[in-house]
């Protein structure tokens, strides 16, 4: 991994806009050959956009792609192909009722006359095959086998087509450990033939176990570059995470938390979250952190009856209840603000002031309409106090900016005067003015002995406002910090803490 | 421009109705002659909204569950079940309240049963109502026994044929249930939950709507809708006809949907538009009827007259005309390309 090696790909400056918002700014990436190199970032941090940009899915606004030492601008999947980068998504993007050397050869089959030479075309696919380290019959339907053997599949045909370039979006997001290593195999004999391989997954195992490097973005910034050999998981993390608030004063927190609200113990579901336990008061403001995929939407969503738990006990001021549908949380003053805000929170078409009171009316049931006067009051009350910047009130609310969104989607909950708040990613993709209200407002929520719980991949967000914060690590509960325990490096340990080592402990 | 909301939604309905009828007029310089005779109103406006009935009734369940990103196939075949279960029981002897009132438990229950399917086995809702489209015309010969099943009752007859001081009753029938569904659910918070749960049903489960038990309520008023429908045709024929009643009529119901300017991908709705709609469809039946052309051409007529009616709504139409306005004082004739882009 010498600087005087020419490398296999260098993207330079690479830009791209969307409305509203620039989802890559100024970005390099430089792949050699022979290496094997993460490309991380929590989600929205513009990995997909980087690679769609490389793969000509998009057209880059900005910046140059050199690929083997000529300058390329590829205009579709397939003309980068071509050029020789190949790419395998998570969900394998082959037919399945086709056969294995059908799906290797798919376009570009061996022809007699007229017909595909079927017997050739099984031959050489065997081959190939064989050069992977797997030995299956080709003439076999892809969907008799499994998905690790069909993401080498997956993988052979882009590596057959292109060559020189492999970009593996979270290829082992669906396997379990036995073939995760099958996969690794597979790429490390493509490692040693030379490919330039980009790698991306949220499994920080994973990374330090094959990559050699790394390029870490956020927010379609790079935010650093790290030589694995020698980088820690703490590095990797806080260069993930980020420190933006690094400067903020921390919120005042009272030191004594209210009376007991919600009780929750055992929550569980099978591949979603192992046993969560929480204590809740009136006025505490709980914060949930993690990786990606750790678990903090999936708690939430729990907890608040989106997915129906297997097992778990919920107790309201020291009563039973049952939440199995967000209708029986909303009755019992629970709200969620989702992670989604446009597949889980707003109704796009429908105007800024049905949005806001949609939960309020959804709980009121359909017979007793909240009448016109008081649903004007109730969203001339929040567009003032939250700020909400909108032409008026009738303009559908898909044509707000994110943050007004979020603050819109909040009035919504807010309007139905809840005891439990919860918000998932409540900051994610809004200005920088709106996330430092939002974050005021929680403040002033939590004055007032409203109860939030708040899953945030912005550590230091959660350290500014968090009277405890919940770590989740691979689904599970980890750690709680309280009081003065919470800081941003004790959650990145918390975070990073080896597993194995945990036990040894 | 028009101020009022509502009026401004229903103005192109308007507009369009306006002309076909005008060209009625054209065709047929006494079409808008109305007489009392023998206690009953008669004239060509008159058939319009009484023969028009059928589709009108459809279209406001119609509506509904295609505001909820659904889609209602069977409503034709629901038509025959409810007009065999009308006459078979009457037939059989029954008053005909009783006769009305099963039929319309029929309607309810196929209604009940497509929401099932729609809401709890999440079946797609064109699939599951192909289901209904399919089977009910053999529901209907079931209860017919593969004849058309005749009757004599007055009061059963009265609904399609009769009239209440001098207006036929299926016009009455319709214009109350029709304006009855679309003031309600404008005063409660029916049509703004069933507006959200089209727009995204994620979204709406999440704010707390119970969207399941709305989803069958839709299909339920559709399924009522049908009901009647069948029951107005069946009583018009005097006879349960389980092969032809209300065959085809589904798609013009949904057509009369779509010339409300209603979307199939769910959403905002409005039911006098949709309502609207019917009546164009009818007065375009009427047309063709009154310029005596032959039969044989009825049908490409129609389509195209509705092809140009559609075309006339179209969102890229629309923004031609916008365009063609705008520019027309300057006359650059250049200021055009944008819109070939949205050609793909």
């Amino acid at each position: 991994m010498t600087d005087e090696r020419r490398p296999m790909l260098q993207a330079k400056g690479i830009s791209k806009f969307f409305p509203g918002t620039v989802a890559l700014d100024n970005v390099e990436l430089t792949l050699h050959a022979g290496e094997i190199h993460a490309l991380l970032g929590e989600n929205g941090a513009g990995k997909s956009t980087l690679i769609k940009c490389l793969t000509g899915v998009y057209r880059r606004d900005g910046g140059m792609v050199v690929l083997d030492g000529t300058e390329v601008d590829p205009t579709s999947t397939h003309h980068s192909q071509t050029l020789g980068i190949g790419t395998v998504y998570q969900e394998v993007n082959l037919l399945p009722n086709l056969t294995v050397a059908e799906n290797l050869y798919l376009g570009r089959q061996p022809m007699r006359g007229p017909f595909v030479d079927r017997r050739r075309m099984n031959a050489h696919a065997r081959e190939t095959l064989r050069d992977y380290g797997i030995r299956i019959d080709p003439a076999q339907p892809l969907a008799t086998y499994s998905v690790a053997i069909q993401q080498v599949v997956a993988i052979a045909r882009a590596v057959e087509m292109s060559g020189k370039v492999l970009i593996l979006d979270e290829p082992t997001a669906s396997l379990d450990h036995d073939e995760v290593q099958l996969l690794f195999s597979v790429i490390r004999r493509l490692k040693d033939r030379g490919l330039a391989v980009v790698f991306i997954t949220h499994f920080l195992d994973q990374v330090f176990d094959i990559c050699d490097c790394a390029t870490v973005l956020r927010n379609g910034q790079v935010v650093g570059r790290l030589d694995l050999a020698t980088a820690s998981r703490n590095d990797v993390i806080s260069l993930m995470l980020g420190r933006q608030l690094a400067a903020q004063v921390r919120a005042p927190k009272p030191e004594t938390a209210g009376k007991p609200l919600l009780q929750i113990e055992g929550l569980q579901k099978t591949g979603m979250l192992g046993s969560f336990n929480l204590d809740l008061h009136e006025g505490e403001v709980i914060g949930l952190a993690g990786l990606l995929g750790s678990g903090r939407t999936e708690a939430a969503n729990l907890i608040f009856g989106a997915v129906k738990a297997d097992q778990g006990k919920l107790r309201l001021r020291g009563k039973d209840i049952q939440v199995r549908n967000p209708r029986d949380a909303v009755a019992h003053g629970f709200a969620l603000c989702p992670e989604d805000r446009k597949t889980d929170g707003i109704v796009g078409e429908l105007s800024v002031r049905d949005n806001i009171v949609l939960a309020l009316q959804a709980r009121q049931g359909w017979m007793r309409k909240v009448p016109r006067k008081k649903v004007d009051a109730i969203a001339e009350h929040y567009v003032r106090t939250l700020d909400i910047r909108l032409a008026n009130l009738d303009m559908p609310i898909r044509l707000l900016s994110g943050g007004n969104q979020q603050k819109a989607l909040l009035a919504r909950w807010l309007a139905t005067d809840p005891d439990f708040l919860i918000l998932d990613e409540p900051t994610r993709g809004i200005d920088i003015g709106a996330h430092a209200e939002i974050i005021a407002l929680i403040g002033r929520l939590q004055q007032d002995g409203m109860a939030l719980l708040v899953a945030s991949s912005e550590m230091e967000e959660l350290v500014a406002y968090a009277s405890r914060v919940i770590v989740l690590r691979d689904r599970n509960q980890v750690k709680e910090l309280t009081g003065d325990e919470i800081t941003s490096e004790n959650i990145i340990r918390a975070i990073a803490a080896d597993p194995r080592m945990e036990v040894a402990e | 421009m028009i101020r009022n909301p509502f009026l401004r939604r229903i103005a192109p309905q308007l507009i369009i109705l306006g002309i076909v009828l005008g060209l009625n007029v054209l065709v047929f310089p006494d079409f808008f002659h109305v007489e009392m005779k023998n206690g009953r109103l008669f004239g060509n406006l008159i058939d319009v909204l009484n023969r028009g009935a059928p589709t009108a009734l459809l279209c406001v369940g119609m509506t509904l569950v295609i505001a909820t990103k659904g889609i209602d196939l069977s409503v034709g075949a629901v038509m025959a079940i409810a007009g065999a279960t009308a006459a078979s029981l009457v037939v059989d002897g029954n008053h005909w309240t009783v006769a009305v009132i099963g039929a319309l438990s029929v309607g309810a229950l196929c209604g009940m049963w497509n929401g099932f399917l729609v809401a709890f086995l999440r079946i797609q809702p064109i699939v599951a109502t192909l289901v209904l489209m399919v089977a009910g015309r053999g529901i209907a010969q079931l209860i017919t026994e593969g004849t058309i099943l005749t009757f004599l009752d007055p009061g059963l007859i009265h609904l399609g044929a009769g009239t209440v001081k001098g207006v036929p009753t299926p016009v009455l029938i319709w214009l109350t249930l029709g304006l009855f569904v679309a003031y309600f659910v404008r005063r409660t918070a029916l049509g703004m939950l069933i507006e959200a749960i089209g727009i995204n049903e994620a979204s709406s489960r999440l704010a707390g709507i119970n969207s399941r038990v709305l989803l069958v309520c839709v299909y339920v008023v559709s399924g009522i809708g049908a009901a009647i429908a069948g029951i107005i045709v069946a009583a018009d024929i005097q006879g349960a006809d389980a092969n032809n009643a209300g065959l085809w009529l589904e798609l013009d119901a949904i057509l009369a949907v779509v010339i409300g300017g209603n979307s199939l991908l769910g959403g905002r709705f409005s039911i006098v538009a949709s309502l609207l709609g019917a009546m164009i469809i009818q007065s375009v039946n009427s047309l063709i009827l009154l310029s005596g052309m032959p039969p044989e051409f009825n049908l490409i007529i129609k389509a195209l007259l509705i092809i140009a009616i559609l075309v006339i709504q179209s969102p890229k139409v629309a923004h031609l005309l916008y365009i063609l306005r705008a520019s027309a004082p300057q006359s650059h004739p250049k200021q055009l390309p944008p819109f070939k882009e949205s050609k793909r």
